[in-house]
């Protein structure tokens, strides 16, 4: 294994851990005790000491602690108080909206970024390139929560062409389920890809710039040709790494364009689950996707030792 | 080359900078006089006339309560700059600090302080706004304070970064010779050499916040009514999508002119500030 | 008929200060297996000279006059025909070894690359090519150092490589665009031996380009002299080192301690600095500068007086210049 791969491992691993102890301090131990704050603070005191041994809180703070981990790593993630289901239960359900919502709306981020970014560059200082980028400033600028209120008001009052929210279910097959994500996804992606556009295109520029380049023009490539060979892998090391910080953006906003078309994601748990004071399900939500963050990133790195030999310096 | 020019010629040529700035001053002075004068009273009901068309009364019509959007919009942009100031203010103190000190300091300091905001990064805005309201429950307050958490570490990277480049320059050697410590050099050399960094920072988190604040009340996790909000508005204009569509417009655009306003002029202080960067664009 | 002509070349830049001739009615021929020097300091228009022949200036540059390889009209074909020449019959080697390098692709992949471009090899082919031309340029141990990155080898290697690159089609022409300056003074002199032998036997013809006076008098058998675009003076090398005539040439060797002169004599140095290119004077480029300026020298670009059949210089005041040296 590589040096740098050994390395990012570590921090992997340690930023994993040092993220369910903030979890766990700030929704653990700073609220006094969260039975009471479940049942409110008029329950009566018998209700609270029973719910307190209900959900261990009546236990040490390390002790509750590593009873968290250990039944996060064992897949047992306790009991929601609200739905009375267990939490694993209901996270796979919301990670099944959740998921391929996120995954369709990176796809969709990339192909319009990557698209538009080379556009750009290719047109350098042209009509066309200013053009894309005042409308990716635009793009930028705009909420995706109220972009996609107004794909509801295009697409759904006006068009009728998509439902205004609501997950039909995977059972009702693939296609019409994921027909329910598509407005979620454009949404989602269209602002990401406005600032994806620009990093593309700037570091295509800069890439275009580099002596190799010249060298390749030397041998006797066209513009086009050194391009896709030799600008696209050099250039993707800047938009790889902004992807990867997106993807932090892409969860935060999945949590509120769920709310607006009503998808019973991950999203939409957390929030009922605030509603509904449920704080086991809003520990292990956030964890969660926090850890699917860190992921993401953690991926991202070995992507970047695929692109970059530089990296493979062998461990001694 | 264009050292002749005066700043201010230059910044009025650049467009991206002269269309922000136009914007900006909109903002202010939409929330300026919004202090004193407002078409109606926000937020005063009257049922009678609720939903009412956009019209001379109503230049953009009323809400499902009567309530007349011109002057909530006009009451909402002081909420927008109250929530980015005060966000701002918290992650440029703060990050600047540790970005400053972890500059000076190197060694295991730099380390833990890089690695600590690495680690915040985990937790977007709206996560920590959600941890906060689920304990304290919603408001203003939980959420400028998550969102100014959010920007600790945005600040702390940035003003490292180029801290230290500024402390591997001439000068610095000249200061240490003379026998200042290092306290001394991040205050009379680092800080006012990395300021314009710090400001081009400052206008575009200025412009996350607004986003952040805008996300958060239309989640219900931010303001609370009857304190006029952007986002709490387009929260209550969804539920109206097929009576009155157009409710959902006007806050939107408020939000976009102001966030893209910001955005040029972050871009375009970037350019002004940095004539190396300048070239390149 | 030449192999490469150059008749009154001229490249306008577009600057931020407006249109600047970055090379002004430049006029040489090129032989088959001939080598020659352009000496000059930066911004003389040297490289620019270099890019127009490869075709490769800078976006927006505009070009006059004619440029003719193997008699064909360089300057208005085709982007297509362009990409057939370059690399196949003209190779090129660059100042910055480190940078010229695509970080991401294997050494052996870069050499390669042309040979499958021009000459349809093979992967398998190109692949066993490209570690005799590695070999050849003096990589240790090529076969196995085929696949390696140019982050593992040093600046002297990696121009190695380069050359190699430029050598990989068996080119008409190789033009070394100061292929040492930066590299370290021990490895300039391996690199410049390297390409004077891979001249020599494969009967190419090579454009030296460098500041280094040293470097042009001992590779190159004709010497050009540039000065803010323009062609100053040109002749065999031994001629101009011997009598350098412009003033500008002389100044340029003023500091070069010569032998049969004078105990007493002060080295000359060259006064100011060079200007930019817009602030150019319309005339001679050195008028201003030069110590023997009158009015007649900023009416036109002085041409060339014969101080031999094969040595000329441009300037209007010779009889002086060669009086005062």
């Amino acid at each position: 294994m590589s040096l740098f791969l050994l390395r990012r491992t570590v921090v992997f691993a340690a930023t994993l851990a040092g993220a369910s102890v903030v979890i766990f301090l700030v929704l653990d131990i700073l609220p006094g005790n969260a039975a009471l704050t479940i049942l409110g603070p008029d329950a009566p005191s018998d209700a609270v000491a029973a719910l307190s041994h209900k959900l261990g809180l009546d236990q040490p703070a390390l002790a509750r602690y590593f009873a968290w981990i250990f039944g996060l790593l064992s897949g047992d993630l306790g009991v929601s108080y609200a739905y009375d289901t267990p939490v694993a239960e209901l996270i796979l359900g919301g990670l099944s909206v959740s998921l391929p919502l996120a995954v369709m709306a990176m796809a969709l981020t990339a192909l319009i970024a990557l698209s538009l970014g080379i556009f750009a560059a290719l047109r350098h200082n042209s009509v066309l390139d200013t053009g894309v980028m005042g409308m990716s400033q635009i793009g930028i600028a705009i909420p995706n929560f109220w972009f996609a209120i107004l794909l509801i008001l295009l697409f759904a009052v006006r068009l009728h062409w998509f439902a205004a929210g609501g997950f039909p279910g995977w059972g009702e097959g693939a296609l019409t389920a994921l027909r329910a994500l598509i407005l979620p996804a454009v949404a989602l992606a269209v602002v990401q890809a406005a600032i994806l556009a620009r990093v593309t295109r700037s570091s295509i520029i800069e890439v275009m710039r580099e002596d190799f380049v010249r060298t390749a023009r030397a041998k006797g490539l066209t513009r086009r040709a050194a391009l896709w060979r030799h600008v696209l892998r050099n250039a993707m090391i800047p938009v790889v790494t902004i992807m990867g910080l997106q993807f932090a953006n892409l969860i935060a906003g999945t949590v509120v364009i769920e709310n607006v078309f009503y998808l019973p994601g991950l999203g939409r748990l957390i929030f009922q689950a605030i509603n509904n004071r449920d704080l086991i399900v809003v520990r292990d939500c956030v964890m969660l996707l926090a850890a699917l963050v860190v992921a993401v990133n953690f991926a991202i790195d070995l992507v970047y030792v695929t692109i970059d030999p530089r990296l493979k310096v062998q461990a001694p | 080359m264009i050292a002749g020019i005066s700043f201010e010629r230059r910044a009025l040529r650049h467009p991206s900078f002269a269309i922000g700035s136009a914007l900006i001053l909109l903002l202010l002075a939409t929330a300026v006089v919004s202090l004193i004068w407002t078409p109606w009273p926000p937020g005063e009901l009257d049922i009678p006339h609720k939903l009412a068309l956009p019209s001379a009364a109503h230049l953009f019509g009323t809400d499902s309560l009567g309530r007349d959007v011109a002057s909530l919009i006009m009451a909402g942009a002081r909420n927008s700059i109250l929530v980015g100031v005060i966000a701002v203010a918290i992650g440029l103190v703060i990050g600047t600090a540790v970005g400053t000190l972890a500059a000076a300091a190197k060694g295991w300091v730099e380390e833990v302080a890089m690695r600590l905001s690495d680690f915040t990064f985990a937790f977007p805005a709206i996560l920590s706004a959600i941890m906060l309201t689920a304990l304290f429950g919603p408001g203003i307050v939980n959420s400028i304070i998550a969102i100014g958490i959010f920007n600790i570490p945005v600040f702390a990277r940035v003003t490292r970064a180029s801290a230290n480049s500024v402390w591997t320059r001439e000068f610095i050697l000249a200061a240490r010779v003379a026998g200042k410590n290092r306290l001394q050099i991040t205050l009379e050399h680092v800080l006012p050499n990395i300021l314009p960094v710090i400001i081009v920072q400052a206008t575009i988190q200025f412009a996350t916040a607004i986003l952040a604040e805008a996300a958060l009340s239309y989640l219900g996790l931010g303001t609370q009514p009857p304190q006029p909000s952007w986002g709490r508005m387009l929260n209550e204009a969804q539920t109206l999508m097929f009576q009155a569509p157009r409710l959902a417009i006007y806050p939107g655009i408020a939000i976009a002119l102001s966030v893209l306003g910001l955005n040029l002029v972050g871009d375009g202080l970037r350019d002004l500030l940095d004539p190396r960067l300048a070239r390149q664009r | 008929m030449a192999l490469l002509e150059l008749d009154d070349l001229t490249v306008t830049l577009s600057t931020a200060r407006g249109p600047a001739k970055a090379v002004r009615g430049v006029s040489f021929a090129l032989d088959r297996g001939e080598t020659l020097g352009l000496v000059g300091e930066s911004g003389s228009g040297k490289s620019m000279t270099a890019l127009a022949i490869l075709g490769l200036l800078p976006e927006g540059a505009r070009t006059s006059g004619r440029l003719r390889f193997e008699g064909r009209e360089l300057l208005t074909l085709d982007e297509a025909e362009l990409c057939r020449i370059r690399g196949d019959r003209i190779g090129v080697v660059f100042q910055e070894p480190m940078t010229a390098l695509n970080p991401l692709h294997s050494i052996g992949r870069q050499v390669a690359e042309t040979l499958m471009l021009h000459r349809g090899m093979s992967a398998g082919a190109s692949r066993r090519e490209a570690i005799r031309l590695l070999d050849r340029v003096g990589i240790p141990d090529a076969a196995r150092r085929v696949d390696a990155y140019p982050h593992q080898f040093s600046g002297g290697q990696r121009q190695r490589v380069t050359i190699a690159i430029a050598l990989a089609c068996g080119p008409d022409i190789l033009i070394a665009d100061e292929p040492t300056t930066a590299l370290d003074v021990t490895i300039q002199r391996q690199i410049l031996d390297l390409i004077a032998g891979l001249v020599e036997e494969d009967g190419m013809a090579l454009i030296l380009i460098s500041h280094d006076l040293g470097v042009i008098a001992e590779n190159v058998e004709r010497t050009l002299v540039m000065y803010g675009g323009a062609l100053v003076e040109e002749g065999p090398t031994d001629e101009v080192f011997a009598r350098p005539s412009h003033p500008y040439t002389q100044g340029l060797f003023g500091a070069r301690p010569r032998l049969g002169v004078g105990r007493g004599t002060k080295l000359a140095t060259i006064k100011g600095t060079v200007p930019e290119l817009a602030d150019m004077p319309p005339g001679c480029p050195f008028a201003g500068r030069c110590p023997l300026t009158i009015a007649a020298c900023d009416a036109a670009l002085p041409g060339p007086v014969e101080l031999s059949p094969s040595h000329a210089a441009r300037c209007i005041r010779l009889d002086v210049a060669l009086g005062v040296s």
